[in-house]
């Protein structure tokens, strides 16, 4: 039995260890956006770093246990050793060095990957603005406003790859998180706060798009809470754009039935059918409300928002509510 | 008269919930039953549920522990099922029962598993590790039990009458809100989680004011045995951190019982307040858990590596620092919340600096087996099974700790796998450990070792087959507590995690067997622990009788060294002083008054639920009264005469004698 | 130390270290407490200011519904029942069975004269619409006094059951155990009403 132990051991860690470094084809090892690409050379990193001691103490351990079993009177046998300061430091030193070296890593990448800071236009294409994007989460659909093309989507934004995208988000119902798994980075919803994110997409993708989720539950429907994120080039961005402006639906206030229904069916149905709900079909909207997402917004900070064109640094009420929370 | 509870409030029509019902009911009725048949009914109540001797509320503490741990992990195969079939479909659970089950699961192993479990750890070992004859308040220790267990029954009513929360296990509002969970659920998950957590604190209280008051003579601070020190620094995390809890679920109550603003949509409420209450709480909990469990591995290591642990003081000084720091990192829980670079960055490297005094433990047991003679019971495979599993949940805990990578990790699966790989790998091995280490000690008889391997082996399997696949589909952007997923890549390894859930119930199953089958060969020659001292023990526990007196020493030990026993049987000590003459004991006479109070708190929490206020009155009035009048009641103790002492120390110097002799 | 050891070791009276130690347990029991405030303190630090369309607190002060004369009251009252309770202490000290019944009966009116007031208070804020269902501020404001006052209305009623017991056991050494640890609590709560005092009152009224 003992000897058992250490081999099995050995081989299940062995094996999900290379499951876990060496599967390419998994998402956040596949990512198609430069912050994805950051995150995912600083999970690596940082991982090879710790594994660096956690492996040979899984085998230092399983080793110490059958070196020193009770049958093997060869073994050294110290019944009264307890102490050793050079052990004392090692064992506070090595774990000191590594966390260490993890500490600058997170302080750089922190500050690097922030989700609130724009992402510079990339070399190739230096001239590029990048588009804006207003998120609202509602039960349990995402709601997608271009303020710079009066558009707005329902499950499905498309992005040309290679631009910087500025996401401000908010949440007219529960809180939930928005997140495209290639991109990187995710970033909570909050009803009566804003939030802001920033990616791009290096390179285009599938037809249907990248999967956009909501990571945190939200409610009975959240399973479905799903959309279809299409990067493409920009002149595939811009027939979509001429597609969603020819839609003759449009989105006028948050106080319209339009947008009412839009909020609330789904909650409606998930009452009467046990948490069950439709998943929301892909809508688009040819022209929306001017201050639509700020209307959102303030209505839960009386009356408070900001307009349009505010700089990131810029502290607007509802986003200083969100960040004196976090002191 | 019934508040809003109606006829269409029981679930009679959920097939699952009248299985359940019909299965718990003939169970229940067998024992009952049973327990009418051997004539128990006098003992059960006069010796058990009135009692206020720690050793048996302990032994109580650690039966509700398991019986939620059956309840907690049939959650958790539904879970497991649920999710190996719903691909592409919507499986058997619909979204309102998932939803119940996972926050059930959560509830129900954080607050009734782990922390009974803990709680009776705290009273079985306690109190006869640092030599003292009981806790410093027994009625408050009784007290605290029937309040967890209140809050226990009122979570497992939940499952006949109405329905459970749907919001998760911390209930983050605005889910949680009236708005948008306006059934009873999360009024049941309220006042469960607030009438236990009054109980937790009261241990706290009384085992701080144990430890530092009641210390055998000569039992100095760094004399005082580790797992004495983990209690002590479990219990200043509980009095320090669950007020936060308290205050943000009371918060939520106030918001849901009297349309109060605090974490609401709108009325100028806000959400993150009650994330970081419930948080400032929530990460010290973990460390509140598992640093017992550490205590666990430093006092049975050293028994069966037969050499004192390596390092005690790095031991203390690491379990302190992690102590201080865990009450500086609840931001990690939400780095995506949209806060400053630096604030994240300072609260990830607060994080990742608990893994340093984590680190040295780890070390620290490792090297206490280094040169050792280690014996190869079924705590000492628990043990290095922990070693294993614990430093793959700490590396994937740094990662996550780590800001930008929590980005990409948080909330997805691989959170799932990383705190079940510690809270499993951690606190729950731990427990377990301790419990094989230690059951002999309070019961009095041996459990078996081959069961106890085979428990151990099947976990230990069933983790990495349950987990590893979490980890895999969360770096394939798999999101918690999906109901149903369209995503093919993810099926299999759901179905893989599903069978590893089962391995695991095998676990579970050679587990409650090993205790039941110790439990029916009590009385058989050669099951029995009559010295006292079953593993060659080093702490004073091992110094009296198995199971302990009920005034646990005839004489209060005097301790010349750490590892007293071991210190005094290296030098011919006799502990127990046994030529010395002995006297009268004083103990505390049992009393139903805890008992009565828990049940009355429970009918107050559940006429809250069902906003039935006048049950909710009279149950506080007579809790009141009952409190009044037990501080009133004059002759609390009984006395042990020095005969009776005198004859129960011979019988165990008796029992010792024919041991050696054999 | 040899000594010492045999006599702690030696002495069975359990019951004698029991009642030692109910102090020492209540006044972690108290720093727990002290906690919970902070965490009112700190829900109200966070949703301070958020009115929403209910009167603020500066219109309420400047219509003089709030006025500071009545919370000067409030805590004048609540300062002399802390010391009356002082006085009732020393008299226990003494064994002055009388003398602590009556300083008792004094701190308890002056401390449910503190309670009267802060009820008057409340329903007049209630009255003019700053109620605790109007928005996140009134909530806060009333959670956080009102746990006070609760505090102080449980104090109230321990130490009417301590007054019975006092009455009819007299203050022998079982009681004063439990006289130090409600005088413990109605110092605490002293303390606790100067911070409310401080951030909710005195720091609204200089804004």
């Amino acid at each position: 039995m003992k000897k058992i132990l250490p081999k099995i051991t050995l081989s299940v860690v062995g094996l999900a260890s290379t499951l876990m470094l060496g599967g390419c084809n998994m998402v956040l090892m596949d990512p198609k956006g430069t912050v994805g690409q950051g995150e995912k050379h600083l999970i690596l990193m940082c991982a090879a770093a710790m594994l660096c001691i956690v492996i040979p103490v899984i085998i230092a351990t399983l080793w110490v246990a059958y070196r020193y079993r009770k049958s093997n009177t060869n073994a050294t046998y110290a019944p009264k050793w307890d102490f050793s300061t050079t052990i004392e430091i090692l064992v506070w030193g090595i774990p000191m060095c590594l966390i260490a070296f993890l500490a600058y890593h997170t302080y750089i990448s922190s500050h690097e990957l922030d989700p609130y800071k724009p992402i510079a236009a990339p070399a190739d294409n230096p001239n590029v603005k990048p588009i804006k994007i207003q998120v609202v989460a509602l039960n349990w659909k995402w709601l997608f406003i271009y303020p710079e093309y009066g558009i707005a989507t329902v499950n499905e934004i498309a992005i040309p790859v290679n631009t910087p995208i500025a996401f401000r988000l908010t949440s007219d119902a529960t809180m939930n998180s928005f997140w495209i798994p290639q991109l990187g980075s995710q970033v909570y919803v909050m009803a009566g706060m804003q939030t802001q994110l920033h990616l791009m997409a290096t390179s285009p993708s599938p037809a249907d798009g990248f999967r956009g989720v909501s990571s945190n539950y939200s409610g009975a429907g959240y399973s479905d809470m799903k959309f279809r994120a299409i990067a493409t080039d920009q002149k595939g961005f811009d027939e979509w754009v001429e597609k969603v402006k020819a839609s003759s639906k449009q989105l006028d206030s948050k106080d319209g039935e339009v947008y009412k229904h839009l909020r609330d069916n789904q909650m409606d149905y998930a009452r009467e059918h046990e948490g069950n709900v439709n998943p929301e079909p892909v809508q688009y909207f040819g022209t929306v409300g001017h201050h639509f997402f700020d209307e959102i917004v303030a209505q839960y900070n009386h009356g408070h928002s900001t307009v349009e064109g505010h700089g990131n640094m810029n502290m607007d009420p509802a986003q200083s509510n969100d960040m004196h929370s976090g002191e | 008269m019934l508040g809003i509870l109606t006829l269409k409030d029981i679930p009679y029509n959920v097939p699952i919930l009248v299985g359940t019902f019909i299965g718990v009911a003939i169970i229940g009725l067998a024992v009952l039953a049973a327990i009418t048949y051997y004539g128990k009914w006098t003992v059960l109540f006069k010796n058990w549920l009135f009692s206020v001797d720690h050793k048996r509320i302990g032994i109580m503490y650690i039966v509700l522990a398991l019986v939620m741990l059956f309840r907690g992990f049939c959650d958790a195969l539904m879970m497991r099922t649920q999710q190996a079939i719903a691909f592409d479909s919507p499986g058997y659970l619909p979204p309102h029962h998932y939803d119940q089950i996972f926050t059930a699961h959560g509830t129900i192993m954080i607050f009734f598993m782990a922390m009974a479990f803990m709680q009776g750890l705290f009273n079985l070992i306690v109190p006869l590790q640092i030599g003292a004859r009981d806790v410093a308040f027994p009625f408050l220790n009784s007290l605290s039990f029937w309040l967890t267990t209140a809050g226990a029954i009122l979570v497992n009513i939940s499952l006949f009458i109405g329905e459970f929360s749907t919001a998760g296990w911390l209930a983050y509002p605005p889910v949680s809100e009236l708005q948008f969970s306006p059934g009873v659920g999360v009024d049941y998950y309220i006042w469960a989680v607030q009438i236990s957590g009054i109980g937790t604190v009261l241990t706290a209280v009384n085992f701080l004011t144990t430890i530092c008051k009641m210390r055998a003579p000569g039992m100095t601070w760094m004399r005082m045995p580790v797992f004495t020190w983990t209690v002590f620094a479990s219990c200043i995390m509980i009095f320090t951190t669950f007020p936060a809890l308290t205050v943000s679920i009371a918060e939520l109550t106030l918001d849901r019982y009297l349309g109060m603003h605090f974490f609401t949509n709108d009325g100028g409420g806000n959400v993150m307040l009650y994330l970081n209450l419930i948080w400032a709480w929530g990460h010290p909990e973990v460390y509140i858990l598992v640093i017992p469990a550490f205590g666990c591995f430093s006092e049975l290591v050293p028994v069966f590596c037969k050499k004192p642990l390596f390092g005690y003081a790095t031991m203390v000084y690491a379990t302190l620092t992690i102590t201080v720091l865990s009450l500086l990192v609840w931001v990690h829980h939400f780095f995506t919340m949209g806060a400053g670079a630096n604030v994240n960055a300072f609260f990830g490297i607060m994080t990742m600096i608990i893994a340093i005094p984590t680190g040295v433990k780890i070390f620290n047991w490792l090297f206490t087996m280094y040169r050792g003679r280690i014996e190869f019971t079924a705590p000492m495979y628990w043990t290095i099974g922990f070693m294993i599993v614990f430093v793959i949940g700490g590396m994937t805990g740094v990662m996550l700790a780590i800001p930008a990578s929590d980005f990409v990790l948080h909330n997805s699966e691989f959170l799932i796998a990383h705190f079940h790989n510690t809270i499993i790998g951690g606190v729950y091995f731990g427990y377990i450990a301790g419990m094989n280490f230690w059951a002999p000690k309070v019961t009095g008889f041996k459990m078996s070792q081959g069961l106890g391997k085979a428990a151990f082996w099947f976990w230990f399997f069933g983790f990495f087959l349950s987990f590893v696949p979490l980890y895999i589909t969360g770096f394939d952007g798999m999101i918690r507590r999906l109901n149903h997923y369209d995503n093919p890549d993810w099926h299999i390894w759901l179905i893989i995690a599903c069978i590893g859930a089962f391995c695991i119930l095998i676990g579970v199953v050679c587990q409650l067997l090993q205790l039941f089958l110790g439990i029916w060969n009590m009385d058989k020659p050669g099951h029995k622990d009559v010295t006292g001292d079953l593993w060659d023990g080093r702490t004073l526990e091992w110094s009296t009788s198995s199971p302990a007196p009920v005034y646990n020493f005839a004489h209060i030990p005097v301790v010349q060294a750490r590892d007293a026993f071991a210190y005094d049987k290296e030098h011919g000590i006799d502990t127990r002083r046994t030529s010395e003459p002995y006297q009268d004991i004083i103990m505390p006479k049992n009393t139903s008054a805890g008992f009565w109070i828990g049940m009355l708190a429970l009918v107050l929490g559940f006429g809250a639920v069902w906003h039935i206020w006048w049950l909710v009155v009279v149950a506080a009035v007579i809790i009141l009264l009952t409190a009044v009048g037990y501080s009133f009641k004059e002759d609390k103790e009984f006395v042990i005469p020095a005969a009776e002492v005198e004859r129960i120390e011979k019988e165990h110097s008796r029992n010792i004698m024919t041991q050696v002799a054999e | 130390m040899s000594e010492n050891i045999t006599s702690t070791a030696n002495s069975g009276h359990h019951e004698h270290e029991h009642e030692n130690h109910s102090a020492f347990g209540f006044w972690l029991y108290l720093m727990s407490d002290c906690i919970l405030f902070g965490c009112l303190f700190a829900s109200y630090a966070v949703l301070h200011g958020q009115f929403f369309g209910a009167p603020t607190f500066s219109e309420l002060l400047k219509s003089g519904d709030i006025e500071f004369k009545t919370v000067a009251y409030e805590t004048a009252l609540l300062l002399l029942s802390s010391l009356s309770f002082g006085f009732a202490m020393l008299s226990a000290h003494k064994g002055s069975k009388g003398g602590t019944l009556l300083w008792m009966v004094v701190a308890a009116v002056l401390g449910a004269g503190f309670l009267g007031l802060e009820i008057k208070e409340f329903t007049h804020l209630i009255a003019k619409g700053a109620t605790p269902e109007s928005c996140a501020h009134w909530s806060a404001f009333f959670t956080l006094v009102g746990t006070h006052g609760l505090h102080v209305t449980l104090g109230l009623i321990w130490m009417i059951v301590l007054m019975v017991q006092v009455a009819t056991k007299g203050v022998g050494s079982k009681m004063m155990p439990r006289l130090t640890c409600l005088s413990l609590f109605w110092h605490f709560l002293d303390i606790v009403w100067i911070c409310v005092f401080s951030f909710v009152y005195l720091l609204s009224m200089v804004q």
